[in-house]
């Protein structure tokens, strides 16, 4: 057992607190905002706006309004809008409180590899780098191993990175890690997976 | 000073060259140029370099120049969605600079507000940082980065008036006001162009002296992903 996309993007729904201003990655991140319940979350997609709204209802769709995935939105009655350079301005400037990033690796320092892998996929890091950099608190949600069942949580990442000891928090399909100083630290174990299994399936150094 | 064109390609009279850098507003295909994208294909200007966030899909954007092999160079923080580019890049054919996201639209801003560079922490420890000054503020790293001028500025806005007073819609804004701001020349299409006094000075997104020439045209507006909610969920 454990948890599975779902469970992961309620787990890390949890870390949001009301009036906090947020930026979801693409992935599992996405399905954060199915969690939040009665919290006040304001949504901030980094191609210009605050206050995102939901998919829209069939025919509604808007060219011109669109989130950072490039998916059709809707907008809310607190929704403003404004240029890349202003949006950015506010990421780097430490006024989003968090955001929720999918990744590759993950290093026990906090290191943070989710944009390139070399000779393979040229894809380009597009916000990531200026998010992991700039917002309050960086939390990762990811699988915690790869398909080949490697883990990647380890000690240092092998892909080139976004962002150095930028990561605060790990939320996996096995349980919740902190970067903490001298490695991870378990905060908690999901549904029917035991501590064993979770530093079994672990290469960083847990303290 | 007439400022409004009657077309894309009379716009880019006189002010496209072969070799040019061209800052390009839009966000994937949304709040692109696409009729002086279109104008650029079909004046055959090649060994063309843009700075621009994406580079379109295969058959629309700045995509329907990689297929003419007009493009030299794209700097860019995301190309995911184009399978000619990832041929020609990964063949050698086609440079790519990198450039993250916000770094790209504040080294556009920088640019045209006369700011040479710009110290920011954002990929300090990365690849993006290798070759970059780095200098230590409050106990805290951070790279120069330089800002954009570029030879030429081609965005897309809602509406303007004569005098190039620009408003956009939604998020089509994105990188328009930055990339109209750092080019020597702009020109910006438009789906609506008024007269002076109509626009509301107090509502206007990016003021008329950034913008040098306008055009108005019939806009596709191509969605990239389309997606949806059934109306018994709403």
């Amino acid at each position: 057992m454990a948890w599975d996309r779902n469970q992961m993007a309620a787990r890390a729904a949890q870390e949001l607190e009301d009036g906090m201003y947020v930026n979801l990655g693409i992935g599992i991140p996405t399905l954060v905002a199915n969690y939040v319940g009665d919290k006040d979350i304001t949504l901030q997609s980094e191609n210009g706006m605050l206050g995102m709204g939901p998919f829209p209802i069939e025919g509604d769709e808007d060219p011109d309004l669109i989130n950072a995935g490039k998916q059709t939105i809707t907008e809310l009655n607190r929704t403003a809008y404004f240029d890349s350079a202003t949006s950015f301005g506010m990421i780097r400037g430490g006024k989003i409180a968090a955001a929720i990033l999918g990744a590759m690796e993950v290093a026990q320092n906090g290191d943070l590899a989710n944009w390139m892998i070399p000779g393979k996929l040229v894809k380009g890091m597009g916000g990531a780098m200026d998010l992991v950099a700039g917002v309050g608190r960086v939390i990762v949600v990811m699988d915690h191993t790869s398909k080949h069942g490697d883990s990647k949580l380890l000690k240092e990442c092998t892909l080139p990175l976004t962002g150095k000891a930028v990561v605060d928090r790990i939320i996996t399909n096995l349980g919740v890690l902190d970067v903490v100083e001298g490695g991870l630290r378990i905060v908690e174990c999901a549904d029917g997976v035991s501590e064993e299994e979770l530093r079994a399936a672990t290469e960083a150094t847990i303290v | 000073m007439k400022k409004v064109y009657d077309s894309a390609a009379d716009a880019l009279e006189g002010v496209l060259s072969d070799g040019m850098l061209i800052a390009a507003g839009g966000f994937g295909l949304c709040g692109i140029p696409e009729l002086l994208l279109q104008a650029i294909k079909e004046s055959g200007a090649k060994n063309l370099t843009f700075a621009s966030n994406n580079a379109g899909v295969d058959d629309f954007g700045i995509g329907i120049l990689l297929q003419t092999r007009q493009v030299k160079k794209m700097i860019s923080s995301y190309v995911g969605e184009n399978a000619e580019f990832m041929r020609q890049y990964l063949s050698g054919e086609l440079e790519l600079e990198f450039t993250p996201q916000g770094t790209l639209a504040e080294r556009m801003r920088a640019g045209g507000c006369g700011i040479p560079g710009f110290y920011t922490k954002t990929g300090v420890g990365t690849q993006i940082a290798e070759g970059k000054e780095v200098k230590n503020f409050d106990g805290q790293d951070y790279i120069l980065e330089r800002g954009i001028v570029a030879d030429l500025s081609i965005v897309k806005a809602w509406k303007a008036d004569d005098t190039g007073n620009l408003v956009f819609r939604k998020t089509a804004r994105n990188f328009n006001p930055p990339a109209a701001m750092c080019g020597k020349i702009c020109i910006a299409e438009v789906e609506e162009i008024v007269p002076r006094g109509e626009l509301d000075g107090d509502a206007i997104h990016l003021p008329g002296i950034y913008v040098h020439r306008i055009i108005k045209g019939t806009h596709e507006k191509r969605i990239e992903q389309r997606t949806t909610r059934k109306r018994e969920d709403a």
